[in-house]
């Protein structure tokens, strides 16, 4: 029992992160039909953006209050991430728009390659980690075995998160902008008749995936306190693998596909053996998919003959 | 229903359920041997969901639907059915019940083979490979499953000329063997219509279901697209069923005409019985404005 | 119209062209003051702190500037001022790139097999190993996973993005038989293929009702998913540390040692067009059309009575057999193989070898593999930029780098590929091939 509640907490704080990143992937994907391989990445980028936001502020600036260090870090790091993103949009997807499936997704393959080669090489190979941010915990449980706890961080991780959630789920539901992106969604062709600018609203998509990519990083380099160029990869496929599960798409999906992969594998490790989390992961989603092609919440595929 | 002294396609009690949506209720309607039969009825009447039911692109909710290859098959059809089997296969007559086969053995076992409303060829791959593609089932057997043919047996390379020669007779009837060697998508809108009946024939039907055929085609290809069908009726042994929308078209080359509103049957018989029938008019015209003034009026 | 007037707007243009270099500056300080103006060091107690690059973050910026500016004050305009190509233009030039991979097939077999000999020719028996070794047989085996995956994603239609687990398979049926029962390389290299074929036929199974992204995903789980059973069952595959010491090839029972690898690599090469000859006559024969016809349009194909489900497999198993051989031909090339070597990015990079060869060209594979492959080995040997940056400079550390960036522009460049037009397998008039931008790229 003792064992179950805290991998429960653990099991959500590491989904979180996951969903945040898959909203990324399901977001682009549901605008425009792309998997998006380089936004694992975008996501180790970010964490790397973090810490040297960090880093500058508490070495340089000599800001000694964690709290504002790490708003200010996280501001920072949705700017830049952002801005990142916007780029890579513009440089190596925009220009193949309309352009047969398959191009899009080798170009960004080759800016996952490029992003982590590229941080390897400005920021050196090794592991970068900073002491923790946060410590302290509420003892949720004090059994004599066992001590159920939820740290302050873990929390703080979760407080963001919703936050953060529910400042998306307005952009997404209830402006302009939102409408604007479930029109392209449907039909981009017509959304441009009717005056939707479209660039600007594939734009704006990658820029918003982009931010919560940031604030999983930056939540990420908070939890664990380290991170290194080849971080984005297995994070980057498990969200995908989240945003799949929930039913790519879908946004309410990619949350709870997050959070669903998070529980598996901190499960999956405290019941039965670290080695073959990654393994438990990837053969539910194939499963998944195999008896439920289209996901939890996504909308079923239909055949028109 | 129109009574056939030898039918080769039964549809009995067809219903086609899409959840709540009732696609198809109740159809029963027999196709000739030899005979064109019309599928018609306005937008939305249920035809296009008949044709995939009968190919097997769609499992119908109810009903039967059997085809018999050599007269005299129907008689063993309660036997079949009881049995739970697909086919029934004796020297020189063989029954299909098509609702228990996948599309595909529809299309090489029962060889029903088929066009659709809005075009499929292979656009990438030239004239030519369309029609070879339609014979790939042949190739393969010839092949031995592609063994033979890897280390170059005669009896390969001589079903690829056969292939080959029926392919371009095929081209030469359509009037498509200048462009053998084009891409399929390359070509017009017409030509790709009597491209995709040429690839349907290549594949040896013995009833051929066209979906629309003449939608888009401008009055001389209209024209000449009756003249191909009653070319292919006459010279080799298939018979058709076609689902049109252009009246013209069907009076003119059917012999026989279903006629479909919201999923049901309302007429079946002869064109000329069909087009008198009060019920085919409202459906298929609507029904002018001041009879529905007519009616208000008289309410209540 | 009169000449102070055309000046007007190239003036206009050329204010314009600073407000947007301007614009460029922000955006590209922005990209790149937190990653390359400053970076994280360890110092002496191990805390991570930061340095300073401020003249290096100058030049990169700089640079971004001076390309935006070249783009649109040179570039732009002499795109502009080209006069439109006419259609019959157009059309002579398809034409004659059509025919360019009929000419450069046998002409490359040809290069592929004499090639070990005329190394050793060019540079004596001792420097030609480098060459045969990392080129010749390295730029081979991707050859062949590019000929195999072809098979799935170009002609098919299937996108397999775990195509790296067939390799793995291959190399460790190789690796793991050939020590433990000490079978021959010639043996095993069938064997390796028909393993590999088998486990493609397992995995096929379940996910070809699967379509489109669905297929790419569980495919990358799968290859993941071998990757990691590599890493943890250990008793067999000896985890992380690998299986080293694999067999080298031997020819009736005479071993090569390693100085005598120009031997295997002609060895290698030959059984490239041999495989090479085996594909095309698949394509030429039904089942290569079936597969393409799959890909076109799958729901046709079912009405034409192909079955669909048994023609992917067919693709899956073909395909993932090439990649066993390969894996075969991998290890025992290398004599040492582990987990590390069957990472995604080998699946990304042999498919990228595909679509940028030219989705369905084999030769257009050939020749992506040989720019990809051999270019980034080349930039191990590049002396040329250490004198250019300083002897500190390390170009392989760039090597990956520079290949992700020539991915993304070569894909913006020619999005269809090398080789954008498709060999059709019978013509009745000898005539130019079909344009490639009516192939698609299937659901499946």
């Amino acid at each position: 029992m003792e064992v179950f509640v805290q991998q429960l907490i653990n099991g959500i704080t590491l989904g979180s992160i996951y969903g945040l990143i898959a909203i990324g992937y399901t977001m682009v994907f549901g605008i425009i039909g792309m998997v998006n391989f380089a936004h694992g990445d975008v996501f180790m980028v970010s964490a790397f953006i973090a810490l040297i936001a960090y880093l500058v502020l508490t070495t340089w600036l000599g800001v000694s209050s964690v709290v504002l260090a790490l708003f200010v870090v996280l501001i920072v790091a949705m700017l830049l991430t952002s801005l990142v993103s916007w780029a890579i949009e513009r440089l190596a997807y925009r220009p193949l728009r309309g352009s047969f499936r398959l191009a899009p997704l080798i170009s960004a393959i080759g800016m996952s390659i490029f992003l982590m080669n590229f941080v390897q090489v400005a920021q050196g190979p090794r592991n970068k980690s900073i002491p923790p941010l946060i410590r302290g915990e509420f003892l949720l449980i004090d059994s004599a075995t066992y001590k159920v706890s939820l740290s302050h961080k873990q929390l703080i991780i979760w407080a963001v998160t919703a936050l953060l959630l529910a400042a998306f789920w307005y952009v997404v539901s209830r402006t302009s902008l939102g409408r604007a992106q479930r029109a392209c969604e449907q039909d981009r062709k017509m959304a441009a008749l009717l005056g939707v600018n479209v660039d600007r609203t594939i734009s704006a998509t990658f820029v918003i995936g982009a931010a919560l990519a940031a604030v999983a990083g930056t939540m990420y380099l908070t939890h664990y306190g380290v991170v290194s160029f080849a971080d984005g990869f297995v994070p980057g496929v498990k969200a995908f693998t989240a945003a799949v599960l929930g039913g790519i798409g879908s946004l309410p999906g990619a949350v709870l596909g997050g959070l669903l992969i998070g529980l598996i594998e901190t499960f999956w490790s405290a019941y039965f053996s670290t080695d073959y989390k990654d393994v438990a992961a990837f053969s539910i989603l194939a499963i998944t998919l195999i008896f439920l092609p289209q996901g939890i919440l996504g909308r079923p595929d239909v055949e028109k003959v | 229903m129109r009574a056939h002294a030898d039918p080769l396609l039964r549809v009995e009690h067809l219903s086609m359920r899409f959840g709540g949506l009732i696609a198809v209720e109740d159809l029963s309607f027999v196709a000739g041997r030899g005979e064109i039969t019309a599928l018609i009825g306005p937008n939305g009447a249920g035809k296009t969901t008949v044709f995939n039911c009968i190919t097997g692109f769609y499992t119908p909710s109810e009903g039967r639907i059997s085809l018999a290859h050599g007269g005299g098959a129907f008689a063993s059809i309660e036997r079949l059915t009881a049995s739970g089997k697909r086919s029934l296969r004796r020297s020189g007559a063989a029954l299909y019940l098509l609702e228990r086969m996948p599309d595909y053995l529809v299309a090489r076992q029962a060889r029903v083979a088929r066009t659709f409303q809005n075009i499929r060829l292979f656009p990438a791959m030239t004239v030519l490979e369309n029609l070879l593609v339609a014979q790939h089932n042949a190739l393969t057997l010839a092949s031995g499953f592609t063994l033979l043919g890897l280390i170059g047996a005669r009896s390969y390379a001589r079903a690829e000329a056969a292939a080959l020669q029926k392919a371009r007779r095929w081209l030469a009837r359509v009037g498509l063997i200048e462009r053998a060697d084009d891409a399929a998508g390359e070509l017009a809108y017409g030509a790709q219509r009597r491209l995709e009946i040429a690839r349907a024939m290549c594949a040896d039907p013995v009833l051929l279901c066209l979906d629309e055929p003449a939608a888009g085609l401008n009055p001389r290809e209209k024209a000449e697209l009756a003249e191909l069908l009653h070319a292919i009726r006459a010279e080799h042994a298939v018979s058709i069923l076609l689902i049109e929308h252009d009246m013209g078209v069907v009076m003119d080359i059917s012999d026989h005409v279903i006629v479909l509103d919201y999923g049901r049957k309302i007429a079946d018989g002869a064109p000329q019985e069909v087009t008198r029938d009060a019920r085919v008019i409202a459906a298929y015209l609507g029904v002018a404005d001041d009879e529905i003034a007519k009616a208000e009026a008289g309410l209540p | 119209m009169s000449e102070a007037a055309a000046a007007t707007p190239a003036r206009a243009d050329r204010g314009g062209a600073l407000k947007d270099a301007g614009i460029t500056a922000l955006i590209a300080l922005g990209l790149f003051l937190p990653l390359i103006g400053l970076r994280t060091v360890q110092n002496i107690r191990n805390e991570l702190v930061l340095e300073t690059r401020w003249p290096l973050l100058a030049a990169c910026v700089g640079a971004v500037v001076a390309v935006r500016l070249l783009g649109t004050l040179v570039v732009a305009p002499m795109l502009a001022r080209r006069p439109a190509a006419t259609l019959a233009a157009r059309a002579a030039k398809s034409a004659r790139r059509a025919r360019l991979p009929r000419v450069l097939g046998p002409l490359a077999i040809g290069f592929a097999m004499t090639y070990p000999l005329l190394v050793i020719w060019l540079v004596g028996a001792t420097g030609a190993n480098k060459w045969i070794d990392n080129f010749g047989i390295q730029i081979l085996i991707y050859v062949m996973l590019g000929l195999g995956l072809n098979i799935v994603v170009g002609l098919a239609g299937l996108l397999d993005l775990g195509y790296v687990a067939f390799y793995a398979v291959g190399a460790y049926s190789y690796a793991l038989l050939a020590k433990t029962f000490g079978l021959s390389f010639w043996m095993l290299l069938p064997l390796a293929g028909i393993l590999a074929a088998f486990w493609g036929i397992l995995l096929g199974f379940p996910v070809l009702r699967l379509r489109g992204d669905y297929l790419a995903i569980v495919t990358l789980a799968f290859g993941e998913m071998i990757r990691l059973v590599l890493i943890n069952w250990v008793p067999v595959t000896n985890g992380y540390a690998g299986v080293s010491g694999v067999p080298r090839p031997t020819f009736f029972g005479i071993a090569f040692n390693a100085s005598d690898q120009g031997f295997a690599a002609i060895f290698g090469l030959a059984f490239s067009p041999t495989h090479r000859a085996f594909f095309l006559y698949y394509v030429i024969l039904g089942i290569g059309r079936a597969w393409e016809a799959l890909r076109e349009d799958e729901i046709a194909c079912r009405s034409l009575g192909i079955n669909t489900t048994v023609t992917k497999l067919t693709a899956f198993a073909i395909g993932a057999m090439f990649g066993g051989i390969a894996g075969a031909f991998f290890a025992a090339r290398q004599g040492f193989i582990s987990p590390e070597s069957f990472t995604f990015m080998e699946s990304a990079v042999i498919l990228s070898i595909v679509v940028l060869g030219g989705m369905g060209s084999q030769i257009g594979v050939a020749i992506a593999a040989i720019v990809m492959i051999g270019g980034t080995e080349i930039l191990r040997e590049l002396d040329l930029l250490r004198a250019v940056f300083g002897a500190a400079f390390d170009p392989t550390q760039y090597r990956m780098l520079i290949f992700g960036f020539g991915m993304v522009l070569i894909m913006v460049w020619r999005p269809r590929g090398l080789i954008a037009s498709r060999q059709p397998s019978v013509s009745l008039h000898n005539g130019v091939p079909p344009a490639g931008d009516l192939v698609k790229e299937g659901r499946g």
